[in-house]
């Protein structure tokens, strides 16, 4: 038992590698802060073009939205971390990060807006225009405030997986909470630094966790 | 343009390395079957364990369910891979991969599950019992099926989020599809093997999302 505190929850190396560890989850928090409001940001725009009901611009949306839901966040990040040097563009770690996991998670969240316009019955599209208002009005005034709150389970739990994805940026070397945790279990040779930052995620997740898991539950049952 | 072709769709250097590829999408797919099975019977039975509402049980399901979806599951395999062996646990990293994920999915299926039964009617339950099925009976052909039918385009996603996330392998040594074209590409100095690795992720997946978008269809109609 004692060998197990020591190798698990080890305050003196907790308090050796503590400073990184912050610095890691200050990674994690900056990364996040970057990604999930691109993505979102990137998401409606899409979804918007989508619900242009133009043919093409459509095609092009469906194409984008299933080829990342098809394609692994990790193999996107590698490709874009050693693919475009290639081109002679240097990538930095933080900024091929972010670029792999705005496209991706940005297509998530496409879906989702496009799933809660369509979820408006269109009565009420052709009352808002017929009152005079134009169609970027309709969309600002009638449609986005009801979409948004249908769809806040499936937007939250998106934003939770794209702070759990930030997690990848470990394997090309950025140091966010997990790559600390790693360099400190190898620095320290003792599972303390794996633990405490798993108990740093639950810290910040959980909550958005138990908060997805209500709304979602309150959707299923109005169905 | 030359460089972009020879860096990016260079097929001498595939060919050079298809056989690894090969292999490596092989492994992927072993590993996504794998996974996928255990996942969704862990969380069903969970899900069933559930209803007989035995408090201390519930909340270790409970628990367990939302720390595994808190967790990133790359963090989830470091710390199986990387601290289990100061336990004296040693586990390789296909077991590693397959324990983890497989958790993971089975956490999601018990909570999606969950919430569809408990959607199910009340009357339906007490209909399928009062015609003198037992409880087995009942879930297997009366309440599961609904259940299933609530709650299939959610699970869909998150099937398909599981397959995709085999590829967090790699990290845990496992000669898995990126795996095999990392290596390829760190041989070569070319990133072809990538290009070709992005095709092999999209001939398994892309079926499964185009599945996956039949299945969201009948919500809308119903």
């Amino acid at each position: 038992m004692n060998d197990f505190a020591a190798n698990f929850f080890n305050l003196q190396i907790l308090a050796r590698v503590w400073p990184s560890l912050l610095r890691g989850l200050t990674t994690t928090v900056l990364l996040s802060a970057v990604i999930v409001p691109a993505g979102l940001a990137i998401g409606l725009f899409v979804a918007v073009v989508h619900s242009l009901r133009n043919h093409v611009l459509r095609w092009a949306v469906v194409v984008y939205v299933d080829l990342f839901r098809a394609y692994p966040p990790l193999v996107l990040l590698i490709y874009v971390y050693y693919g475009l040097p290639f081109f002679g563009i240097d990538t930095d770690a933080f900024w091929s990060v972010v670029l792999a996991l705005v496209l991706n998670t940005s297509a998530y969240f496409a879906e989702v807006f496009r799933a809660g316009i369509e979820g408006i019955p269109s009565g009420q599209l052709q009352a808002a225009r017929a009152t005079g208002l134009g169609a970027a009005q309709t969309m600002r005034y009638v449609v986005l405030p009801q979409a948004i709150r249908n769809m806040l389970p499936d937007l939250l739990s998106n934003i939770l997986e794209s702070v759990k994805l930030t997690s990848l940026a470990s394997v090309v070397t950025l140091p966010e909470l997990l790559r600390a945790a790693r360099l400190a279990q190898g620095n320290t040779v003792n599972a303390t630094p794996l633990i405490a930052a798993s108990l740093m995620y639950l810290a910040i997740l959980w909550p958005l966790v138990r908060l997805t898991t209500r709304l979602e539950r309150r959707t299923l049952a109005a169905r | 343009m030359q460089t972009f072709s020879s860096n990016f769709l260079n097929w001498d250097v595939i060919q050079t390395y298809l056989p690894d590829l090969l292999a490596g999408m092989w492994v992927t797919i072993k590993l996504s079957a794998i996974i996928l099975f255990s996942g969704l019977l862990v969380g069903t039975c969970l899900a069933l364990v559930r209803m007989a509402r035995l408090r201390l049980l519930n909340a270790v399901i409970i628990v367990f369910v939302d720390v595994v979806r808190a967790l990133p599951p790359l963090m989830l395999m470091v710390v199986a891979y990387f601290g289990l062996p100061y336990l004296g646990i040693r586990l390789g990293g296909f077991a590693v991969a397959c324990i983890v994920l497989a958790s993971v999915l089975s956490a999601f299926t018990e909570e999606l599950l969950w919430a569809g039964l408990s959607t199910v009617s009340v009357g339906q339950y007490e209909a399928a019992r009062s015609t003198g099925l037992t409880f087995l009976q009942m879930m297997g052909s009366v309440v599961l099926p609904q259940a299933f039918g609530l709650i299939q385009a959610p699970l869909a996603s998150r099937i398909i989020a599981t397959t995709k996330n085999t590829a967090l392998a790699s990290v845990v040594a496992v000669p898995e599809l990126l795996s095999q074209a990392n290596t390829a590409q760190g041989y070569s100095g070319n990133a072809s093997p990538l290009t070709a690795a992005s095709l092999g992720y999209i001939i398994i997946l892309l079926p499964m999302v185009l599945a996956a978008r039949r299945l969201e269809r009948p919500r809308e109609a119903a």
